[in-house]
């Protein structure tokens, strides 16, 4: 059926399967690999993309359920000669080690920070009406959606504080 | 020319020790990291291939039996549905490490409940995904299954190469002062590799290419081509990025011959990706263990006899055995011993290598067994192991090639804070936590397989290394640019290191943390022999020479590289086997891990609040990428302490938890800010860059320290891994 997705900045008007996941639309149709199959079951969070501001599973939804949304990937932060900063953080932190849950992180932390300025509280935060500050529980609760088995957790909320930190 | 080096002898000569580039052993940053952080590194299953068409594999629903029939019409007929194809050609079993032949196959007979057994090909992966869902395969189910480790019905097997005695150990526990008679159990555990296995395979004119995500290329070219009755010459792989691996993709697993047979049938590439379920079933575990170990000491705490007893479990005819007791023969004193190594047959999914097999499991219950010798003797977990450290290895009278073990207890112990520890289980609490301080050793065998790597000079100044080694997240691609940096005086960025394609010299491959010490030490190798030709052109000795930042100086003499090579380009080859070392001397590294972890009086739930390791393995060649390897295996011990656990249904020997949301890998909130220290060490015995493993150290014993921490801060000792809450619960004061 026929869908359209603004990915990254550019239209692409899609002919898929109504079965196709927004996760395979953007790797099979788009060539759009950035994003990583880890499960199909929305348990690890290496597909995960930001949708109208929002991080999703992309593995969790249809392609067509997104008609006319903007979708941001990992290839639309930054490329390898122009990282954004959490990409140059993660580099600098050695914050990955096999780079498969990697893309993931980087979109699962670009949409988490803004859900921390928005003030969004989480599960270990203590003062639901405060603004929550970024200390290192804050940030690994919010990033436990993304499973890292080479286990770069300490780096990963390394490089996410050095990022939110120089951006600020 | 290809320089050869067989390891007989140490090479004293350390002469990295006097290069001048100084980039390695630097924390440097991966060459291809921007590639990963930008979603541009091409993994398996993501090559733009014209034509391709997707393949699902269809797995057996039955524990044991036979297939009777496939309903391949009903399927075919399907829309966009190529073909059901199945094979005797499929592999029944995944290969094991370093196989390099076919394993097992012939899918008609089931060894294990979900064993693939057809592929359904569609145009779409969607196609193919309902095509296999809907696929109906009649089964011949057996009634004479074996699922349970320890049932009274398991063929057992006791290879003598795998029992040792020495002295009489029974005597010695009942004449000893201390004694310690405990048995530990591990389940099985999974790699959990975040990129599930998968396969491009294409075809053109007779030679087949696979994309795949394998660790050992060399051995999986071998067991492709044996596995297709073809020669290897015919198959070519590549693996440039490998979304990690940790042994489960030691050898080829069912996607790669099941993509490769139907591409060849159909005339079109196929991808075949396995789904997370089929990565659990149809790839390698680690096997459960059941670990005896007895522990007698004299009045000081000092070893006199170590019994060590395991038995594991794989499928009939598969001759891996999870080596539990692989480094208690050297690890601690005592005259008297006992190893022994027994293997069940059990018919369920395929056990292998998962990162360090043997001392991940088997180092980790000795040393709980330990800190329970620890208070029976009431001294000091760190005092007792400083008590004994062997002088040599106690079993084989061998010395050791460098012994660091109580150096990294010391520096540890130190670093963590180990005096603030009290003794006394229960006596530190946090409103409703409980409060406790554990430690462990590490400990890991160090071994150098065959490996070759080219390394090509280029008139430009720059230079290229190749081999068909894989980098699983390990670092390959920054500690080999390193030590061609540092052999070649060559900036970084003026090194360029490809791998990953079996069209390239064959390195070690990935695997029981030899990469780095076989693939470095022929890149090595290849870079003294390009350093020679210079001299020749210098005509200067080969220490006399220096090269630093694209120039050549020797004497008063400084030459710009690209002067010296005169718009020629220079290529040279290295080639490392291992020689007579293992029978001159024992090599392993060493480690140690302290934990403090909290245990909540009320929910018996474990977290772990601090955790340090202190490692040592020879010469380090990124202080970065080794630390992130420590770092990522200690996590690996924090899920084996307390959460992982494959559950397998006793009635049919299915996986129940076969995903993530019930296999328990730590998250990011389980894990805290961990601290690494890697001391200095040189080995001359490893090789001539005096380096040795350290991407599975960190994981032997890891677990140790948190169990051992959970005692401390609740007096409950679990000997039933993972220590869950239902474990800790009824025994909290």
């Amino acid at each position: 059926m026929r869908t359209e997705l603004t990915v990254n900045g550019t239209v692409h008007v899609l002919e898929a399967d109504p079965r196709t996941s927004l996760l395979d639309a953007l790797r099979h149709h788009l060539g759009l690999t950035g994003s990583k199959k880890g499960c199909d079951h929305g348990q690890c969070g290496a597909c995960t993309v930001i949708v109208d501001g929002r991080r999703i599973n992309s593995c969790l939804t249809l392609a067509c359920m997104h008609d006319g949304e903007a979708i941001t990937t990992i290839e639309g932060l930054g490329t390898p000669v122009a990282m954004a900063p959490l990409q140059a953080a993660f580099v600098d932190r050695d914050a990955y080690q096999c780079g498969y849950c990697t893309p993931g992180q980087i979109c699962s932390a670009t949409a988490m920070l803004d859900e921390v300025a928005a003030g969004w509280p989480s599960h270990v935060t203590d003062d639901l009406e405060a603004a929550p500050d970024l200390s290192d529980a804050e940030i690994s609760e919010r990033m436990s959606g993304n499973l890292c088995r080479c286990s770069a957790y300490p780096n990963i909320v390394a490089a996410i504080r050095d990022a939110a930190e120089g951006t600020r | 020319m290809t320089t050869h080096l067989k390891i007989d002898e140490p090479d004293h000569r350390n002469r990295l020790d006097h290069m001048a580039q100084g980039t390695l052993g630097a924390p440097l940053d991966r060459p291809e990291g921007p590639l990963k952080v930008t979603g541009t590194a091409t993994y398996a299953d993501e090559w733009p291939v014209e034509g391709l068409c997707h393949g699902v594999l269809v797995r057996a629903s039955t524990d044991k039996g036979r297939v009777t029939a496939v309903g391949r019409e009903a399927v075919e007929a399907l829309p966009g549905v190529l073909a059901v194809v199945t094979d005797e050609r499929f592999l029944r079993n995944p290969a094991q490490g370093m196989a390099g032949a076919a394993p097992a196959q012939g899918p008609d007979r089931i060894a294990y409940f979900g064993q693939p057994v057809a592929l359904v090909v569609a145009e779409t992966f969607e196609q193919a995904r309902h095509g296999a869902e809907t696929l109906q395969i009649a089964f011949d189910r057996s009634d004479d299954a074996v699922l349970d480790l320890e049932s009274d019905r398991a063929a057992v097997d006791v290879p003598p190469g795998k029992q040792a005695s020495q002295g009489d150990l029974d005597r010695a526990m009942r004449e000893a002062v201390h004694a310690v008679d405990v048995t530990y159990r591990t389940p099985g555990h999974v790699s959990a590799a975040m990129e599930p296995h998968a396969a491009i395979a294409t075809w053109d004119d007779g030679l087949l290419t696979l994309r795949g995500s394998y660790q050992m290329l060399r051995f999986n070219r071998l067991e492709l081509a044996d596995s297709l009755n073809i020669e290897p010459d015919r198959v070519r792989i590549l693996s440039p990025y490998v979304g990690g691996g940790f042994g489960s993709k030691l050898g080829i697993s069912p996607e790669a011959v099941a993509a490769a047979i139907a591409a060849e049938r159909l005339g079109r590439p196929v991808s075949v990706a396995l789904t997370r379920p089929q990565v659990f079933e149809g790839t390698t575990h680690r096997s459960e263990t059941r670990q005896r170990i007895r522990l007698a000491a004299d009045a000081e705490g000092r070893l006199v006899g170590i019994g060590h007893e395991a038995l594991v479990g794989n499928l009939p005819g598969e001759v891996f055995a999870e080596p539990v007791t692989q480094a208690t023969p050297f690890v601690y004193r005592g005259e008297h011993r006992v190893v022994g190594l027994s293997v069940a047959r059990l018919d369920r999914t395929c056990a292998g290598s998962v990162r360090a097999p043997g001392e991940a499991v088997g180092h980790t219950a000795l040393e709980s067994a330990m800190d329970e010798l620890a208070v029976a003797t009431g001294l000091d977990p760190v005092e007792l192991r400083r008590r004994n450290i062997p002088e040599e290895d106690p079993s084989s009278g061998l010395p050791f090639s460098s012994h660091t073990m109580r150096r990294c207890l010391d520096h540890g112990a130190e670093a963590f804070g180990w005096h603030r520890r009290k003794a006394e289980p229960g006596s530190v609490r946090d409103g409703e936590w409980l409060i406790g301080m554990g430690m462990a050793s590490a400990v890991r065998v160090n071994m150098v397989v065959e490996a070759r790597a080219r390394v090509r000079l280029t008139a430009d100044g720059r230079a290229e290394v190749e081999t068909d080694m894989t980098d699983i997240g390990t670092g390959t691609y920054a500690i080999l640019t390193q030590i061609a940096s540092e052999m070649l005086g060559l900036p970084m960025d003026r090194v360029e290191t490809r791998l990953g394609d079996t069209d390239l010299p064959s390195g070690s491959g990935s695997g029981g943390s030899f990469g780095a010490s076989s693939t470095g030490t022929a890149v090595y190798l290849a870079c003294e022999a390009l350093r020679r030709d210079l001299c020749a052109r210098l005509a200067c000795e080969e220490e006399d020479l220096t090269l630093k930042d694209g120039m050549a100086i020797a004497g008063d003499r400084r030459v710009a590289l690209t002067d010296l090579l005169g718009g020629q380009t220079l290529t040279e080859e290295g080639h490392v086997e291992a020689g007579e070392t293992s029978k001159k001397v024992r090599q392993a590294t060493y480690g140690a891990y302290f934990a403090e972890v909290a245990v909540n009086a009320v929910t018996g739930e474990t977290r772990v609040r601090r955790m340090h390791g202190t490692f040592t393995a020879g010469r380090i060649l990124n202080a970065k990428t080794a630390r992130s390897q420590c770092l990522g295996a200690m996590v690996f011990g924090i899920g084996m302490a307390l959460t992982e656990e494959l559950l397998f249904d006793p009635r049919h020997g299915h996986i129940v938890n076969h995903d993530f949301a019930e296999y328990h890998l730590p998250v990011n909130a389980d894990v805290p800010q961990i601290e690494v220290d890697l001391l200095e060490e040189r080995d001359a015995w490893a090789n001539p860059m005096q380096a040795k493993g350290i991407g599975e150290l960190g994981i032997c014993g890891a677990g140790a320290a948190i169990l051992n921490a959970v005692y401390n801060a609740c007096g409950v000792r679990v000997r039933d891994l993972p220590a869950t809450p239902d474990k800790i619960l009824p025994g909290l004061p």
